[in-house]
């Protein structure tokens, strides 16, 4: 036995099924603090406000799984990525259903109005109507039909549909942003951090195929 | 037919809740004993104590017959911002007000300007339970028995003059008691206002209880305006201010989001607020949405008060 030398590549099944775990405490905490009656005076509010925080909390951590990678060198962290991006998916469509259901009552003409009328219903939708072929195309058989380059190019509509969720929040917030303002630097960062390495890359790139660099050109 | 009146029954007698207050007594008592160990003579733990039986209260026909919302419901899901802007915020942060002495000026455009004491000031008239609808422009709403004395008993008391046209009111602002003071969401201190008509109207009240009891910190104490056909933002909390104006007073909620707050902002399930409908309402404690209704379901009462008037416009 070498504890020590533990490694988690080898160990991704367990580390799955705990992981899978991990990510359902949200809403058994929900399920708990709804049977108990401990949600507050307005659990409907409660519940869905906490299914949006965990839809962009599952959309974040996936978009940090590719960066940490890289930062570590812990190449296994990618083989979480699908779960954590399925889990992001999974709490829209319960976020989305409390507003459906819950708020609306599936009305759905006061719910096309809705999402025709008010900005942060409009965008809130968006995200959700691009996050769900990500979901769909999420399988072995679906990234082997699209191709590995097409499928990556579609799934790079995650940043977009993490900015619009971020904004979602933002425009949904009566008066105090800070909030939303903590996920739109999280997000910064994460989006900042690509660009920045793609930056570095294309100059690597530019090197050494011979292009001469700018004179002033610090390296 | 009614067989027996719904006034028979006291409030605070239906409503099983001692047990539940007791709870919060004890807990803030062994807190501030905690503090006094330390600290001899500095706090007095009954001061602390913040909820007292108001006597001799008077039943009002205004008063609605519709399920009261639960005393915990109405003091845990507070919009306070001076004590934070989360709803849960102001029934921990508020507790550090100190209500005691309180006084409240009343100035302006008035013959007799005076700073009255509070004590003398709820004996201006005797205290009455106003049970109203409360309807939050974040669309959810309650039902709550308010125990205060009509704002005209104070305003008459002071003779307002002929050029006086609007009121004013101030909220406290006290950086140090009050956490939220110290953001800068909103143009502290706290304004509101209204016409003078809908100042004098006799549903608008100054209320001093809930529940047969002074009011919970979190609610607004020692005294707050509520004006029941109007979104809940209109209701000043913690009163230090009161002012005749003639000129519409800008506040502070028309500072932070003039396209979203009006000045009259009269609960009207017609106009939406720009981000959200006003048609519907959440009532706390129940499962369904309601429609809301004009005014708020007081359009009997005060929908003269804007005869002529574009709602839409003056929203």
């Amino acid at each position: 036995m070498q504890p020590v030398n533990f490694n988690p590549a080898k160990h991704l099944n367990g580390i799955k099924v705990f992981l899978f775990m991990v990510c359902l405490v949200p809403l058994l905490r929900l399920i708990w603090g709804a049977w108990q009656n401990e949600l507050g005076a307005n659990p409907i509010e409660f519940v869905t406000r906490s299914l949006g925080d965990w839809t962009l909390n599952f959309l974040l951590i996936t978009l940090t799984i590719s960066p940490l990678r890289k930062l570590t060198g812990w190449h296994w962290l990618l083989r979480l990525r699908r779960m954590l991006g399925l889990y992001a998916f999974f709490y829209a469509v319960l976020h989305l259903t409390t507003y459906l259901w819950l708020d609306q009552f599936f009305d759905w003409s006061a719910i096309a109005k809705d999402i025709l009328k008010r900005p942060f219903i409009t965008i809130g939708m968006s995200a959700f109507v691009l996050l769900t072929p990500l979901a769909a195309t999420s399988s072995n058989a679906m990234i082997r039909r699209l191709g590995g380059r097409r499928w990556q190019q579609l799934h790079r509509s995650i940043y977009v549909i993490a900015i619009f969720a971020v904004v979602h929040y933002w425009w949904m917030v009566k008066l105090d942003i800070r909030q939303p303002l903590i996920y739109a630097a999280i997000l910064g960062i994460l989006l900042g951090i690509r660009a920045l390495w793609r930056e570095q890359e294309r100059r690597r790139q530019l090197t050494r195929s011979g292009v001469p660099q700018p004179p002033n050109c610090a390296t | 037919m009614l067989t027996k009146s719904p006034y028979d029954i006291v409030a605070s007698e239906i409503t099983p809740r001692e047990t539940w207050l007791r709870r919060r007594e004890f807990l803030k008592g062994a807190a501030a004993s905690a503090l006094v160990a330390g600290l001899p003579g500095v706090f007095n733990p009954t001061t602390v104590y913040a909820a007292e039986k108001l006597s001799g209260t008077l039943k009002s026909p205004l008063s609605t017959h519709e399920t009261q919302t639960p005393y915990k419901d109405i003091t845990s899901y507070n919009n306070f911002y001076e004590f934070g802007t989360d709803k849960s915020d102001p029934a921990g942060n508020a507790q550090a007000l100190k209500t005691r002495p309180w006084t409240v000026t009343v100035e302006g455009l008035v013959k007799q300007p005076k700073t009255f004491a509070l004590d003398d000031l709820l004996k201006l008239a005797p205290l009455e339970e106003r049970i109203y609808r409360m309807r939050c422009v974040e669309g959810w709403s309650m039902v709550i028995p308010w125990l205060g004395l009509p704002l005209a008993t104070l305003l008459k008391r002071v003779e307002p003059l002929g050029s006086a046209k609007y009121v004013e009111f101030i909220s406290a602002a006290d950086p140090v008691s009050m956490p939220g003071v110290r953001s800068h969401l909103l143009d502290w201190p706290y304004r509101e206002g209204l016409r003078l008509d809908e100042a004098m109207h006799p549903l608008t009240i100054l209320a001093a209880g809930l529940y047969g009891e002074t009011l919970p910190k979190q609610n607004g104490a020692p005294l707050r305006l509520v004006v029941p056909w109007k979104y809940g933002f209109k209701g000043a909390k913690s009163i230090v201010r009161i002012r005749l104006v003639d000129r519409e007073p800008v506040t502070a909620w028309m500072k932070a989001g003039p396209g979203e707050y009006g000045f009259y902002s009269n609960v009207n399930p017609e106009v939406d607020h720009p981000r959200w409908s006003q048609a519907t309402e959440r009532r706390i404690g129940e499962f369904l949405k309601r429609k809301t209704l004009p005014f708020n379901g007081y359009a009997e009462q005060v929908a003269q008060l804007y005869a002529g008037m574009d709602l839409r416009k003056n929203f």
